[in-house]
């Protein structure tokens, strides 16, 4: 199935190991993982299992101790500065916590001006640069008129979090790396969040990482699912066979204790 | 029927900010809880549920404010009482409230049978630290904690065991009414699964008498409690036991929210997840009528105009809209087969 798509990001043998001598602790543990162009992929696990540091890695944010990131079929270069922006102008995450996203000194403005600058728009008209945020606001719902001179703390969670998906809008990524983008935000705007996701992807034919702990919302939105478990794989596949079939124990007794409303939720086994 | 333990009628509260505007919270809530049952509160952020945990304890200090209505625990009126009475007699030994994030606000620099002795200081100050002791380790085996958490330094335990912990040391004086609020919402699923089990296992073990849960995710709502009450903007729109608000919910909002779960069984990658569009109105000036009106599918004019009341249905539910039972599943059911339709034409 791998090789009749092309592979838009791949790792082979990545390895993260923090701290040396007794403290040393392996994060992501020789990592074999394949990204194919147009899919949403979910990588889920619990705290702890390494799935943030899998996601700096594969954003260049951290260093691998060992292996290779290969982008687009050529080996990953990122040695300098200029290489790295390079890079980022082709992925792009949102994270966790939407309060933590924004640098709070920065208006909504400037957050969205430098999406625009980073495209290379920074010699349009001002006239063109409003209308292109003003269209990437719509797009989730927001009104531009009344976000400018706002700062980001004067927003909610969710209208953060949209905003970060107008930013999306704006820059265009090939790959979109979305760290936990609901966690943060109640059932309901979730909702919201996630259609707006997909309904970017199909608009900008966006390959999407989807990194959560959330396994209802890694079946629902994803084509692919990996588990992870102490910084390695154990289980990948088609959503529906790893949700639904889970052959390791592990995914088995971590889909067994997320709340459900249709089965009975076992509080024994634990 | 069972005694009841808790009893809330038409309480409101209100913020008062600092330009001196009111914002009212809390809107004329009624609630019965009765002895060994437990009662989840759902709704959106800023749906005033927290609040409504803050307001059930009878303990108000600024911005919050209480104006009307009556909190009566085990047949005692609470509201009206003097702070100082409350604070010693009531929060605690009758009322514990865990709050949100309370696990993140331990004392680093503090051991956790410290915050056990400082909970003893209050209430019971002639217990020596031998007895306190004796006392933690007993009270930690029977709720499934290790003795040695009792040595430790906060920063020493994982997530889901600090909360734990926070849930334990809540429990010390045998409350009556335990509210916890969001007791999992940061955890991952097998550490919230350790620490509902903890809390249903309080009630069979005899450390308190009910419960109230409050929680955006429904279906850990749908597991944990026996009723759920829907909040939205101050007011409550809906009522009814677990199975009935999850599965046939009445009021749009509820209906709304119901649509937004996501769980992982099969047949949910089909299903299209319903948002409500909007956002809740701002309670400094509540929109007269319906609060729900201006986000509901099915508005006429007159939701507009005048105020809605609850309906009571038989078994106990209500709901508050102007809608008849009838009308409302007949809208529900033209909705539903309106989108089989279009889903069958793609």
């Amino acid at each position: 199935m791998l090789n009749e798509k092309d592979k838009c990001l791949s790792a082979s043998g990545l390895t993260k190991v923090f701290g040396v001598g007794s403290q040393k602790c392996v994060a992501v543990d020789h990592v074999d993982f394949d990204l194919c162009t147009n899919d949403v992929v979910s990588i889920v696990g619990e705290s702890g299992s390494g799935k943030t540091t899998f996601a700096k890695l594969l954003l260049g944010l951290i260093n691998p101790t060992e292996g290779e990131i290969y982008f687009q079929g050529k080996k990953r270069d990122i040695r300098t500065q200029k290489k790295k922006r390079e890079y980022w102008k082709n992925i792009q995450a949102i994270f966790q916590d939407p309060y933590c996203s924004y640098n709070i000194f920065n208006k909504i403005d400037s957050v969205l001006l430098d999406c625009i600058y980073m495209r290379g728009g920074r010699m349009l008209p001002k006239a063109k640069k409003v209308e292109l945020m003003t269209e990437a606001c719509s797009f989730v719902n927001l009104k531009f008129e009344e976000l400018t001179n706002k700062y980001p703390f004067e927003l909610s969670g969710g209208q953060m979090q949209r905003l970060m998906i107008a930013r999306i809008f704006l820059l265009k990524p090939k790959i979109l790396l979305a760290d936990e983008p609901t966690s943060m935000i109640d059932a309901c705007s979730r909702a919201t969040i996630l259609d707006m996701l997909m309904q970017l992807r199909t608009e900008i034919g966006m390959t999407v990482i989807f990194i959560t702990h959330d396994i209802g919302l890694a079946y629902y939105v994803s084509d692919v699912v990996y588990i992870m478990e102490r910084g390695k794989f154990v289980e990948s596949g088609s959503a529906d066979d790893v949700i639904l079939q889970p052959r390791q124990t592990y995914t088995q007794r971590l889909i067994s204790d997320v709340p459900k409303i249709h089965e009975a939720w076992d509080l024994s086994t634990v | 029927m069972n005694n009841v333990i808790l009893e809330v009628s038409e309480l409101s509260t209100k913020y008062v900010t600092r330009f001196q505007e009111d914002v009212y919270a809390v809107d004329h809530v009624s609630l019965k809880v009765e002895e060994g049952k437990s009662l989840g509160i759902a709704g959106e952020s800023g749906c005033g549920k927290s609040t409504l945990a803050l307001s059930l304890m009878g303990y108000y200090f600024a911005p919050l404010h209480y104006t009307s209505g009556e909190i009566i625990i085990d047949g005692r009126k609470i509201t009206g009482m003097d702070p100082d009475d409350i604070r010693k007699s009531i929060l605690g030994t009758e009322i514990a409230y865990i709050p949100q994030g309370a696990m993140n606000s331990l004392n680093p620099t503090q051991k956790v049978i410290h915050f056990i002795e400082d909970v003893f200081q209050a209430h019971d100050p002639y217990k020596t630290k031998k007895e306190i002791y004796e006392f933690a380790v007993d009270a930690f085996k029977t709720l499934g904690l290790p003795a040695e958490v009792l040595q430790k330094y906060p920063v020493e335990l994982s997530g889901g065991m600090k909360q734990r912990t926070v849930i334990a040391v809540s429990v010390l004086l045998f409350p009556k009414v335990l509210i916890a609020d969001e007791p999992s919402s940061a955890l991952d699923v097998t550490s919230q699964k350790m620490v509902i089990k903890m809390l249903k296992n309080l009630m069979e073990e005899g450390f308190i008498k009910s419960m109230i849960f409050i929680t955006h995710e429904l279906p850990l709502l749908y597991n944990v409690t026996d009723d759920i009450m829907v909040m939205y903007a101050g007011q409550i729109v809906e009522k009814a036991n677990a199975k009935e608000a999850v599965f046939d919910p009445l009021h749009p909002y509820a209906k709304g929210l119901m649509g937004s779960i996501i769980v992982p069984e099969s047949g949910l990658r089909n299903t299209k997840l319903t948002a409500i569009p909007g956002v809740p109105p701002n309670l400094k000036n509540p929109p007269s009528g319906c609060r729900f009106a201006e986000r509901c599918k099915y508005v006429i004019p007159t939701c507009k105009a005048i105020s809605v009341s609850m309906r009571e249905l038989e078994g106990g539910r209500a709901y508050r809209c102007i809608f008849t039972e009838k009308d409302l599943r007949e809208a529900y059911l033209k909705e539903a087969s309106i989108m089989e339709a279009y889903q069958n034409a793609k």
